[in-house]
């Protein structure tokens, strides 16, 4: 009896909170974010030490979180990570608690990213992306033979897909599957393969003669969009996923890094047009090409189109190599935002991976572009290139 | 569970709504954290550990491979197994300029001592690799590469080679002939290496 009268009252108490999630949750979503310039939310971390504030603190980082002293923050997140992770979550401003609770199973590493989106939840109402996998490519030279790798989107865990020794390039994700495409010269020609990870089974979906390469994959996973020179130039051709169908898409003189928008209408490619190299767009069943302005953005290339379709980013070249994006629908010019190359959105449309030189190397990193914030994943030996992350 | 009480009042509220064996071990709301076999790899299935990549199909089992649609380019089949001889026409690299595919005039020497070498040699092909400096990002590079390639495939078409002797790779920017970091290193890495294919032994 004294148990339903406390569950009763709790039951009163658990909808003050979710009604104070509910509310906070509007509030930012009518915050407007603008490109590199949107001030980050203030978060306290108390009470975790070690690999779980680690995590914590490059999950919320990268998804346009600011880790600040407990009097500068909004939210203040407390609990522990000795043993597992436990924590709550507080707005301090209204006084409410927006999330209490404690993981069980996996690693330190997974219950923290667990956590981690959860307060990305509470706080925002979007999915976080703590849980989330990239596909790499890593030479250990910086140049010449590499292999294929899968990792947490921090970089932890990876594992190696390929053990060819020989040149790969350009992994790309199926969408909701464990399976990638990438270009391998395993057979001594620059080569599309589609790679299962859950069976390790593989087959070539272009070997044509000359280039294939720069798979990347529709969202319904049924068409994929590649770059083939079988016609004479490198163009973007599109294909069924097994490798049939095959119809050419492009014939400029050289094209490169086909993406799709995300309700696959259209595929968005790097191209050269009156010398000078140019972003543009093509119908993904064939059409006209329509050539985008990157006012302020010097020779575009490795165009990645956002989950949302709001967003391109890609690489430009003006000295150095620089991380860019705008919107789609060419409403604004492109922002420059950091140092780095071969850009690619989180599922939330707001992080992206890439990687940016260190000496003669490549490392991996993660931008918030919102907040232009950004972290280093972990380092693997060697140059690690061309991130895809998984959706 | 008194100190519970005081840290964590409101999530032992919240615990308590959901716990149906009491809250006095559970003071939070707790999640499950599925090992890896089901983590969250785009929505599949995470082994622990990835099987080994399967063997690699040989260009005739390819359906992909050459099949109908193949323009103007050579079938990879009819190169199998041909003998390379990167000494034969080492000294006719031709050179590029920065981000250019354009054989220059002066390259017009070694590209007629390539023609020259194949017209000489009727059974031999002629496997030419396109390659870049490393300024240019890297599938950029890529189509670079094979464009320079392809530039060097028409020259010699010019010259009276039939472009089904003729293939073309690029390594875009992955190997360059000097590892260097400054114009004089990538001078040297714009290029197209001309590689002779003798027929393969016993035929």
């Amino acid at each position: 009896m004294k148990k339903i009268i406390l569950n009763w009252f709790t039951i009163g108490l658990a909808a003050i909170a979710l009604a104070g999630a509910r509310a906070q949750e509007i509030k930012i979503e009518n915050t407007i974010n603008v490109l590199g310039q949107t001030k980050p939310v203030p978060i306290a971390l108390s009470g975790f030490t070690g690999e779980g504030a680690e995590v914590l603190k490059f999950d919320l980082t990268v998804q346009g979180f600011s880790i600040v002293a407990p009097d500068a923050a909004q939210y203040l997140v407390s609990g522990s990570d000795a043993g597992g992770v436990a924590g709550n979550l507080t707005d301090k401003y209204a006084k409410r608690v927006l999330l209490s609770r404690s993981y069980n199973g996996a690693s330190l590493r997974r219950q923290a990213h667990a956590f981690a989106d959860d307060i990305v939840l509470a706080v925002t109402g979007k999915k976080g992306i703590g849980q989330t996998k990239i596909a790499f490519k890593s030479q250990p030279s910086g140049n010449g033979a590499g292999e294929i790798y899968v990792a947490d989107f921090d970089g932890h865990g990876s594992q190696r897909v390929t053990t060819d020794n020989t040149i790969v390039a350009k992994p790309a994700w199926v969408p909701g599957k464990l399976a990638v495409y990438y270009t391998s010269y395993a057979r001594g020609n620059p080569d599309i393969f589609y790679h299962s990870l859950s069976s390790g089974q593989r087959r070539v979906i272009a070997g044509y003669s000359g280039l294939n390469t720069s798979a990347s994959v529709s969202p319904d996973g049924a068409r994929i969009a590649m770059v083939l020179s079988k016609a004479g130039s490198p163009n973007v051709w599109v294909c069924n996923a097994d490798g049939t169908g095959l119809k050419q898409l492009t014939t400029g003189i050289e094209d490169s890094s086909p993406t799709w928008s995300p309700d696959g209408s259209w595929i968005c490619f790097a191209t050269k047009h009156n010398e000078r190299r140019r972003l543009a767009k093509v119908p993904a069943g064939g059409g006209t090409v329509q050539y985008l302005s990157t006012t302020g953005a010097a020779n575009p290339t490795e165009p990645d189109w956002s989950p949302d379709g709001k967003w391109i980013a890609f690489t430009s070249q003006m000295g150095d190599f620089n991380i860019c994006v705008m919107p789609a629908d060419g409403s604004m010019p492109p922002s420059v935002l950091v140092s780095g190359q071969n850009p690619s959105w989180a599922p939330n449309s707001r992080t992206l991976t890439y990687n940016r030189p260190m000496g003669y190397r490549q490392v991996l990193s993660v931008l918030d572009v919102f907040t232009k914030q950004y972290k280093d994943c972990a380092r693997a030996t060697g140059s690690s290139s061309q991130p895809a992350w998984a959706k | 569970m008194k100190t519970n009480q005081i840290i964590f009042p409101l999530a032992l509220a919240l615990a308590a709504t959901l716990a149906t064996t009491g809250c006095k071990h559970t003071p939070l709301k707790v999640t499950q954290i599925p090992g890896q076999t089901a983590s969250n790899v785009g929505g599949g299935e995470n082994p622990n550990t990835l099987p080994p990549g399967g063997a690699i199909p040989g260009s005739e089992n390819t359906s992909a491979g050459n099949g109908p649609g193949t323009l103007a380019t050579a079938g990879l089949n009819e190169f199998e197994g041909m003998i390379k001889d990167p000494a034969a026409l080492a000294a006719n690299t031709i050179h590029f300029s920065f981000d250019s595919a354009a054989i220059k005039k002066g390259e017009e020497g070694n590209i007629s001592a390539v023609a020259s070498a194949l017209s000489a040699n009727p059974s031999d092909k002629l496997l030419i690799e396109g390659n870049c400096d490393e300024r240019g990002t890297e599938e950029y590079n890529r189509a670079l590469g094979e464009r320079r390639a392809l530039a060097a495939r028409e020259a010699l078409a010019k010259h009276g080679v039939s472009s089904d002797r003729i293939r073309t790779i690029s390594y875009g920017k992955d190997k360059p002939a000097d590892p260097g970091h400054d114009e004089a290193a990538w001078s040297k890495n714009r290029r197209a290496d001309f590689i002779l294919l003798h027929p393969k032994a016993g035929v």
